[in-house]
């Protein structure tokens, strides 16, 4: 290669520079590929080989034919969906609220702060935390029993369930919400809604056919965003209720300590589902954000 | 809009603080409850006393160090050199920096086990120090995309050409440039990102538990499932430190330049 360059004159200072400019990024790529790229793509590979290695199907058609697998990508979805859907409506309301409701400006602040701790709260202690307030023993289960008496666990309540994972995923599903679409709501230019209402529209009008014509892409784009955050988690869900809820990421963290499914490559093809789910939601978002990007710059 | 805010606005805000401030009231209180009859800091005591919160705490504590350390020589060369030299390939680097965040963690140490196991060309795992080395590697490919948004942000308020060219001048080596004349420079970026990645390994669990480490993370699960008001003491602990950790970046954030004087 070295030798061509310097036969030919008029390219050779490029040439000669060329590997230089990518020698200062090998590190990076070296890095990246032995550590991100290749296990991932070996994971991606085993899923389409059957245990001599040959080249199958099986493995993908088993994730849909195995009813334990099966159902354990709806219970994951089902979470991932539901807590993303409350946390992007529950974090727009207060983003809206902050932005847009003439609130103090120590609130809006605050709010903000709150979030960037609160979404970064997740794992092992928020579990606990919620163990800790609606448990049997929780306070606010105590409350409900000796000041109101109402007693939550004979309502048939168990916090220990989808919809117990839900109220938790929220906690940091909520305040990653109001910190990604807080800078969209800010991006609402204020003549936006002179001009709506100098033409006459209502708070309603202006709301439906310029805010929220405005926003959906970002809406949707976090959207998306949660619920790929969502689904990866295993921390929180395993401290929360251990390996009883069916969920895909225990699935396959039960897989990698024990080989549970007996065969090294269903389990591949579980991780396999796990990256295709998460990588179409990111798909997704990118695609959402560059159409947010047309009025929100 | 009225003065003291709508009441709707104010609706939002309460209700929003409930569902968040309740399970921080309610978790403090019940960790306060080991001792019958009266409130007392014994979970916290005894959490503290304890030599196994001591060693899986500090031995978080120094792979996330590490981890920082690795982070930095990794993103700092490379996001100046992308800057510097080959913008064009800035999307390329800042998918494969975002590739974390679509690759659950789980998946990436999966792959990990697999790869670089005992009989594997590059036996990571054969050794305890191995794994460590490879648990370090993990989780700062975790940090990746914060690690590097955080310094691309730094570069973006300095002006890379100029400097690099001074330096040059000067008679400086690229070693030099980038450990005394870029880094120092985006030191605070730097900084916020290692809070960052500080807060992220310290309570991390996946990984440290699927290579058998004994982190701190690990130790929190393993506390949780057989102890009551320890656990609740223990995410008080870990929500004052995220909060630290969160605090400090807004910190720096103020004391951070916002823009270049010349653009680049």
């Amino acid at each position: 290669m070295t030798d061509s360059a310097v036969s030919s004159a008029p390219v050779k200072s490029r040439s000669i520079r060329l590997p230089t400019q990518w020698l200062g990024l090998a590190p990076f790529f070296l890095f990246a590929l032995l550590f991100l790229v290749l296990p991932t793509m070996y994971l991606i590979i085993g899923a389409f080989q059957t245990r001599d290695g040959a080249f199958t199907f099986e493995n993908i058609a088993k994730l849909f034919t195995t009813p334990t697998i099966r159902q354990s990508y709806w219970i994951s979805m089902k979470i991932s969906f539901w807590s993303a859907m409350l946390g992007a409506l529950a974090g727009f309301a207060i983003a809206a609220a902050i932005v847009r409701g003439g609130l103090p400006e120590w609130v809006r602040a605050s709010t903000l702060t709150f979030s960037g701790v609160a979404s970064n709260f997740a794992g092992v202690p928020l579990a606990f935390a919620f163990l800790a307030t609606l448990g049997r023993l929780g306070l606010v289960t105590i409350i409900l029993r000796d000041l109101f008496g109402f007693n939550l666990y004979s309502t048939g309540f168990n916090l220990l369930s989808s919809w117990g994972l839900i109220a938790v995923y929220l906690y940091f599903q909520i305040p990653l919400m109001i910190v990604i679409i807080t800078p969209a709501l800010d991006g609402l230019k204020k003549e936006w809604g002179e001009a709506a209402a100098t033409l006459g529209a209502t708070t309603w009008q202006f709301w439906r056919m310029v805010v929220i014509p405005v926003l959906l892409p970002s809406f949707l784009g976090t959207l998306v965003l949660l619920f790929a955050n969502a689904f990866g988690a295993i921390a929180t869900a395993y401290a929360f209720t251990g390996s009883s809820l069916n969920i895909v990421p225990i699935s396959l963290y039960a897989q990698i300590r024990g080989d549970v499914l007996n065969d090294p490559n269903l389990g591949y093809a579980l991780a396999f589902g796990m990256i295709v789910i998460t990588g179409l939601a990111n798909v997704f978002y990118i695609w959402f954000r560059t159409r947010s990007e047309r009025w929100l710059k | 809009m009225r003065k003291g805010g709508q009441w709707w606005a104010w609706l939002t805000f309460f209700l929003g603080m409930g569902y968040f401030i309740i399970p921080l009231i309610a978790t403090f209180e019940f960790s306060l409850r080991m001792k019958r009859g009266e409130y007392s800091f014994e979970a916290y005591r005894v959490v503290f006393a304890s030599s196994q919160f001591q060693q899986t705490f500090s031995y978080s504590v120094v792979a996330a160090i590490f981890t920082i350390l690795l982070g930095v020589l990794v993103v700092v060369p490379t996001a100046y050199w992308v800057r510097l030299r080959v913008p064009h390939l800035r999307p390329l680097v800042e998918f494969i920096t975002l590739l974390p965040l679509v690759i659950p963690a789980i998946v990436i140490v999966f792959g990990y086990i697999r790869m670089y196991g005992t009989n594997s060309w590059l036996p990571f795992l054969s050794s305890t120090m191995g794994t460590n080395v490879l648990l370090v590697i993990g989780y700062a490919v975790l940090a990746l995309p914060y690690m590097y948004r955080a310094v691309d942000t730094g570069l973006r308020t300095i002006d890379v050409r100029t400097l690099t060219e001074a330096a040059q001048i000067m008679g400086a080596g690229w070693t030099t440039i980038i450990s005394r004349v870029i880094l120092p420079n985006v030191l605070i970026a730097v900084l916020s990102g290692a809070f960052l990645t500080f807060a992220i390994v310290l309570g991390e669990f996946t990984m440290a538990s699927l290579l058998n480490r004994p982190a701190f993370g690990p130790y929190m699960q393993n506390l949780g499932a057989n102890r009551a008001y320890e656990p609740a003491a223990l995410a008080i602990i870990a929500f004052l430190l995220t909060w630290g950790c969160m605090t400090a970046i807004q910190f720096l954030a103020r004391y951070a330049p916002k823009s270049s004087n010349r653009p680049n």
